[in-house]
C-alpha cells in the first residue's frame, strides 16, 4: 500500500497501538531547555523516575539566557538562574549531555540540534517547545510537547498517540528574487489561516520546495506551529544528505552508507494520498510583513493594513490588533515608523540568514533613534559570521551583536523593547507583549528587518540593493 | 491524578479566537522551577490594571465576583496556540479550571489538558457562541460536563455532544498516571527498541560513540 513520509517513520515506530485508537511510539530523540525541560526533570526526579535512555536525551541553555556579552548564570529575568541552575543540575543528576552555556555548540536548540547532526532524516524528535517542528526539514518526525509528556518520554522512550491526520502542501513555481522562505512561510499562513492546519502533519511538497537550500527548509517548516499543525516535514533529498554529511553526531564509515541508502528511500509513494491537500503558487509570493497580533495578518509589503474581518478572523479580533497595534485600516505597511529592529530567533537566525542581512547592511547605517540588535542562533553561527567578518558589518552599521540564545524573540530573558515600541523582526510571533509589555511586533524576513533598520520605517529589501 | 467524570459549575465565557499561551500565562509570570504558583499570573495581561501588577481590571470576566468558584473555561477557536509552555495548563489547573470548550484547540496545549486531568471539550463554533451567550446573560447559570456521556448541559435542560479524543477521555475517567501505565509495557518497549536500532543502528551508535570523548 503507498505511505507517506510520515506513514514510513510512524510505522517504523509504532511499538503497540491501543484499543482506543492511539499509539505507542518510540522516541529517538529527547531534546530540552531550561525554560521547560527544568521543569521536566525536576518533577521526574521528584517521583523518583529514572531516564530510560539518558544518551538519547540533551539538553541546552537557550531560552532564559542572557545574550548580552560576558554573559554569566545571571539573567535579567527574576528568577531566571533557578531554571538555569535547575536544568544543568537535573541533567548532570540524569545523566544526560547537556550543552552548557559556554559550550562552544550552545544555541537555540532548533539552530544547534540540526547544526550537531542531532536530527536526521527518519527519527522521531521531540522537545518541550512548539517550534520543534522546524526540525522536519530534516525528514525527521519532530513536534513540541508539554513539558508532562517530555516527562514521559524521559521516563518510558515512548509517547502515547493518536495517529495525526496527514496533509500535503504543494508549493509550485519559483520564488522571486528577494523573496525568502520565510515570506512563504508567512504568504502560507496569511493565505490559509493560523487554524488551517489543525493537527496535521504537513508534508511541503513541490519544486519550490525542493529549492530550497536546508536552512530555508528549517525556516519553512519552523512556521507550521503557527498553523496549528502536530509538525512539518520535508522528504530528504541529496541536499539534507550533504547538509548531513561530517556533522558531528551524524553517522560516519559504514553506518553513514547504511544511513544515506535508507534516507534515499525516505520519501512519500507517489500515489500515496493525503487526508488534506493544498496547492500554492510561490511565484504569487511577495516580501511580507504582519500588521496585526497574528502570525495569518500578513500582507505583501506593498499592501496596507485591510478592514477588520477580511481574511484576518472575525471583526473583533481584527479590531481588537488594530487598537494594540495603533494601525487603521487602509494605512500602508512600507514606510510605517518603526522604533526597533531584531534579527534573531529559531525562524532566522542561522547563518544564511545573517549574510543575506549583512549584505544589505553593508556600508550603511540604521536610521537614527532605531535600536537594532542581532542574535545568532548558536555560538557556531556567532563563530562563523565573525570568522567572515559580519559582525563588524553588523557593529559599524549600528547593531547590536550578542551571544546566541532566544533572546527577545519573546523577552524570557527578561529584556524587552519599550512599552508601544513598533519592532521589525524576524521572529515568528507577533501576539501581544511577546517582544515585552505592550510591544508591536511586525513579522519579516532578515533582508526586510535590516532594510526597514536603514530607513527608520518598514522598507521592502528589494528597493535597498 | 484526579479523576474527571462529571462536573457541574459556573463558567467563564472568554471568546476570543487565538488564545495563546502567552496570554493564559505571560513569560514574567513564570517565576519558579514547579507546576504551582502559577494561577495569579493567569491571564494577568488582561486580568490586572498593569504590567506586573496585581490591581484588578474590573472590566475582565476573571475579576467579575458573579464568577468566583467558576471551574469551566468558555472559549473561542484554536485556544492555547503559541508556545507549548505547560505552565498555561497548570495556571488554569491551579486556578482551578477542569474544563475548557472551545471550537478548537492547538495540539500541545491539548495534549497538555490531558496530560494534566483537564477536559479539552470541542463543540461546533455556533454551539459554544450560543452557550457563552447563555452564560454571559446568566452568570450564575450552572453548566455541566458529563465526560463519560461526552455531554455539556445547561441548568435549563439543553444538551449537546461533544467532541474529545477516545484515548484521552479514557485516561482523564480513570486519572491513570500516564508513565506508570505505559512502564507495564516496559519489556516490550525494550524489546522494541532492540530491534529498531538492530534495523536503523545510526540512530544510536554515534551518539553514544560521541559521549565516550
Amino acid at each position: 500500500m503507498s505511505r507517506t513520509i510520515f506513514d514510513k517513520i510512524w510505522d517504523s515506530h509504532r511499538i503497540a497501538s491501543n484499543a482506543g485508537g492511539g499509539d505507542l511510539i518510540l522516541i529517538d530523540r529527547i531534546l530540552l531547555h531550561e525554560r521547560t525541560g527544568g521543569v521536566a526533570l525536576k518533577s521526574l526526579a521528584e517521583r523518583g523516575r529514572r531516564v530510560l535512555a539518558p544518551d538519547q536525551a540533551f539538553a541546552v541553555m537557550d531560552h532564559i539566557v542572557d545574550t548580552r556579552p560576558g554573559r554569566t548564570d545571571r539573567t535579567l529575568m527574576p528568577t531566571g538562574t533557578d531554571f538555569i541552575r535547575a536544568t544543568r543540575e537535573g541533567a548532570r543528576a540524569a545523566g544526560l549531555r547537556l550543552f552548557d552555556l559556554d559550550d562552544p555548540a550552545q544555541g537555540i536548540v532548533h539552530v544547534m540540534s540540526p547544526e550537531l547532526g542531532l536530527v536526521l532524516p527518519g527519527a522521531t524528535l521531540v522537545c518541550p517547545d512548539s517550534h520543534t517542528c522546524s526540525q522536519g526539514a530534516l525528514g525527521a518526525l519532530a513536534w513540541g510537547i508539554g513539558s508532562t509528556e517530555a516527562e514521559h518520554a524521559l521516563a518510558t522512550s515512548t509517547l502515547r498517540l493518536r495517529r495525526p491526520p496527514t496533509m500535503r502542501v504543494t508549493v509550485d513555481g519559483a520564488l522571486a528574487p528577494g523573496v525568502t522562505a520565510k515570506d512563504l512561510a508567512l504568504a502560507l499562513v496569511g493565505r490559509f489561516g493560523v487554524g488551517s492546519g489543525k493537527g496535521h502533519v504537513v508534508e511541503y511538497a513541490g519544486s519550490a520546495v525542493r529549492a530550497l537550500d536546508v536552512e530555508s527548509r528549517l525556516t519553512l517548516c519552523n512556521m507550521a506551529t503557527e498553523s496549528a499543525a502536530f509538525t512539518a516535514i520535508i522528504a530528504p533529498d541529496e541536499a539534507v544528505i550533504d547538509y548531513l554529511k561530517g556533522r558531528r553526531f551524524a553517522p560516519s564509515g559504514e553506518a553513514w552508507d547504511r544511513a544515506v541508502e535508507s534516507w534515499r528511500a525516505l520519501a512519500s509513494d507517489d500515489d500515496a494520498v493525503f487526508d488534506r491537500e493544498l496547492a500554492f503558487d510561490a511565484r504569487e509570493v511577495a516580501p511580507m510583513v504582519s500588521w496585526g497580533t497574528s502570525p495569518q495578518q500578513v500582507v505583501p509589503i506593498d499592501g496596507a493594513v485591510p478592514e477588520p474581518g477580511v481574511g484576518q478572523g472575525s471583526d473583533e479580533n481584527g479590531q481588537r490588533a488594530l487598537a494594540y497595534m495603533g494601525l487603521t485600516p487602509g494605512t500602508p505597511l512600507a514606510d510605517l515608523p518603526i522604533d526597533a529592529a531584531f534579527i534573531g530567533s529559531c525562524t532566522n537566525s542561522r547563518i544564511g540568514d545573517l549574510r543575506r542581512a549583512a549584505a544589505l547592511l553593508d556600508g550603511r547605517k540604521v536610521a537614527a533613534g532605531i535600536k537594532a540588535i542581532c542574535v545568532p542562533g548558536s555560538t557556531q553561527v556567532k563563530q562563523q559570521a565573525e570568522a567572515e567578518g559580519l559582525d563588524k558589518i553588523f557593529l559599524s552599521a549600528g547593531f547590536e551583536w550578542r551571544e546566541s540564545g532566544c533572546s527577545m524573540c519573546f523577552y524570557a530573558g527578561g529584556e524587552s523593547f519599550a512599552p508601544q515600541a513598533r519592532v521589525i523582526s524576524s521572529t515568528n510571533r507577533n501576539f501581544e507583549s511577546r517582544q515585552g509589555p505592550g510591544t508591536r511586533t511586525h513579522l519579516a524576513s532578515p533582508e526586510t528587518v535590516a532594510a526597514s533598520a536603514i530607513a527608520g520605517r518598514i522598507a521592502d529589501p528589494r528597493k535597498v540593493a | 491524578m484526579e479523576p474527571f467524570t462529571t462536573l457541574s459549575a459556573t463558567a467563564l465565557p472568554l471568546m476570543r479566537d487565538n488564545i495563546d499561551t502567552d496570554a493564559i500565562i505571560p513569560s514574567r509570570e513564570m517565576r519558579t522551577v514547579s507546576k504551582r504558583g502559577l494561577a495569579d499570573g493567569l491571564f494577568a495581561g488582561w486580568r490586572y490594571r498593569e504590567i506586573g501588577g496585581r490591581d484588578p481590571d474590573p472590566g475582565f470576566v476573571l475579576n467579575d465576583p458573579a464568577r468566583k468558584g467558576a471551574r469551566i473555561l468558555i472559549a473561542g477557536a484554536n485556544f492555547g496556540c503559541g508556545s507549548s509552555r505547560e505552565h498555561a495548563v497548570w495556571a488554569l489547573a491551579e486556578y482551578g479550571i477542569r474544563a475548557i470548550i472551545a471550537p478548537s484547540f492547538a495540539p500541545i496545549f491539548q495534549a497538555n489538558c490531558v496530560a494534566n486531568g483537564l477536559v479539552p471539550a470541542i463543540l461546533p463554533h455556533d454551539l459554544v457562541h450560543a452557550l457563552a451567550a447563555h452564560v454571559e446573560r446568566h452568570p450564575a447559570a450552572v453548566v455541566t460536563v458529563d465526560l463519560p456521556a461526552r455531554e455539556v448541559k445547561i441548568d435549563d435542560g439543553a444538551h449537546w455532544a461533544f467532541e474529545i479524543d477516545p484515548e484521552a477521555r479514557a485516561s482523564l475517567i480513570a486519572g491513570l498516571d500516564p508513565i506508570d501505565r505505559t512502564l507495564r509495557a516496559e519489556d516490550q518497549i525494550r524489546a522494541f527498541r532492540e530491534e529498531h536500532r538492530r534495523q536503523q543502528p545510526w540512530l544510536y551508535a554515534p551518539v553514544e560513540a560521541d559521549a565516550g570523548r
